[in-house]
């Protein structure tokens, strides 16, 4: 299994490739295409401020080759707000993979959520073995509305999808790597989907 | 439903815990990975590692040892003590801690809370706020407590908020060490008076301590050392108990 981290400048990456060292996965961190591609697994990281992290993406022409990716691609947090078209924070156009806008909550809330909150209406493999209302970890200001990509549900202010697929790219909204045994499950299933 | 989340927090110097603790089955209850693997499994939602080395060997050694709990923690946490720059903070980001918390460096120079929200993102900026009730006034303090300043408590959350920290970390002087619960009024105050999250430290005595914290001082999540180093709080059964008080948790 050769996992790739797309490394691009932003995000706790380190976090994410301990907790697949816990899983007994040693990851690569490459921003180098070839590497990318060739990859069976890559991970789309992501922590920070959306419009620069697209810099940061445009800059090293990884913008282009992340929606043609044919493996089973995962972005995580901000990872997964940048797949989606478009994001309120900075105005940033995304990489329109999923079909859905990133809004920020709204002030009748406490911005950001911070913590520990469950996922509901579970709808993929990625979630094999998670039961419903399972808790994970998340710390975000943005979130993807709800739509026909969304694969799980979380409440915060309003119901909003906390997961996203379309065919083989995922993204998560909650931080596996962070969320204990639940969060490690769940890095575990993306490793056994079938390609 | 985001839950209320319960923090332990160790004190570190040069590599290891300080203030005992007494964990039955740990095997080194001065090594700061064994004691976090142990609260994650207890149950912890997050942990806080504050650095109190004064040397610059106990600052490096803090990085070693906060690679080792990336590496072996799957639960978040935060690293604070003697944090005053960006390169600092991307020192120990690196080195795979999920947040920083600073406390006097942003004080002197309150323009840093900028620089790291904005090179780092909100999300990882903790601005930690020891505050002392005198005359019906709440000052902040510095060094521990010890040294007033001229800030008043709400005004300087309401700054530090704008100034783009993601969380405020409350400390009350006049409770900390007391065992007769968490400062709930100015908590509560201070919850009004910003929009990110408050962790409120300093009183945690009891269970019921934890209850009104949560239920009177509107406290996001709450914060102790002691009762729970010395065994005095099981984390479980304190989130039952909350549980109980209708306060959401993650069992």
């Amino acid at each position: 299994m050769k996992l790739v981290i797309i490394d691009y400048g932003a995000g706790n990456i380190k976090s994410i490739q301990f907790a697949f060292k816990r899983l007994g996965i040693d990851a690569i961190l490459s921003s180098n295409p070839e590497i990318i591609t060739s990859a069976d697994r890559v991970i789309f990281p992501g922590v920070g401020e959306a419009s620069s992290a697209m810099k940061m993406l445009k800059k090293s022409g990884l913008d282009k080759l992340i929606p043609t990716l044919k493996q089973p691609v995962l972005g995580i947090c901000l990872g997964m707000q940048l797949m989606c078209n478009s994001s309120e924070e900075g105005n940033t156009k995304g990489l329109g993979i999923f079909n859905v806008d990133v809004k920020r909550f709204s002030s009748v809330v406490k911005v950001p959520q911070m913590g520990w909150n469950t996922i509901n209406e579970l709808k993929s493999k990625l979630f094999a073995n998670i039961k419903e209302g399972e808790f994970m970890y998340l710390v975000h200001s943005f979130y993807a509305e709800m739509c026909q990509e969304a694969i799980s549900s979380t409440h915060y202010q309003l119901d909003y999808a906390s997961a996203l697929q379309k065919d083989n790219f995922y993204g998560v909204q909650f931080h596996p790597e962070k969320s204990s045994l639940a969060g490690e499950q769940v890095l575990k299933n993306f490793i056994n989907i079938k390609s | 439903m985001l839950t209320k989340r319960i923090i332990p927090c160790l004190d570190i110097k040069n590599g290891r815990t300080v203030k005992g603790v007494n964990f039955v089955d740990l095997r080194d209850a001065g090594d700061p990975v064994e004691l976090a693997k142990q609260y994650a499994k207890l149950g912890a939602d997050e942990l806080v590692f504050l650095d109190i080395s004064a040397t610059l060997e106990g600052r490096k050694t803090m990085h070693d040892m906060v690679l080792k709990v990336a590496e072996h923690v799957n639960i978040p946490f935060t690293v604070g003590g003697g944090i005053s720059s960006i390169k600092d903070v991307d020192d120990l980001l690196k080195c795979g801690a999920d947040k920083i918390s600073i406390n006097s460096s942003a004080v002197k120079r309150p323009e840093l809370v900028n620089e790291l929200s904005k090179k780092f993102g909100s999300q990882c900026v903790v601005v930690a706020i020891d505050a002392k009730q005198i005359d019906e006034e709440w000052i902040v303090h510095l060094a521990g407590g010890t040294i007033p300043t001229t800030l008043n408590l709400f005004n300087w959350a309401k700054e530090v908020e704008q100034r783009g920290a993601g969380e405020i970390l409350f400390t009350s002087m006049n409770n900390d060490g007391t065992k007769a619960g968490f400062a709930n009024d100015a908590l509560a105050k201070l919850s009004k008076t910003v929009n990110i999250p408050i962790i409120a430290s300093g009183g945690a005595g009891n269970v019921q301590h934890f209850v009104n914290t949560f239920k009177d001082g509107k406290a996001d999540a709450a914060l102790a050392a002691s009762v729970f180093h010395f065994g005095e709080i099981a984390i479980l059964d304190l989130k039952r108990e909350l549980r109980e008080n209708n306060i959401t948790v993650r069992i």
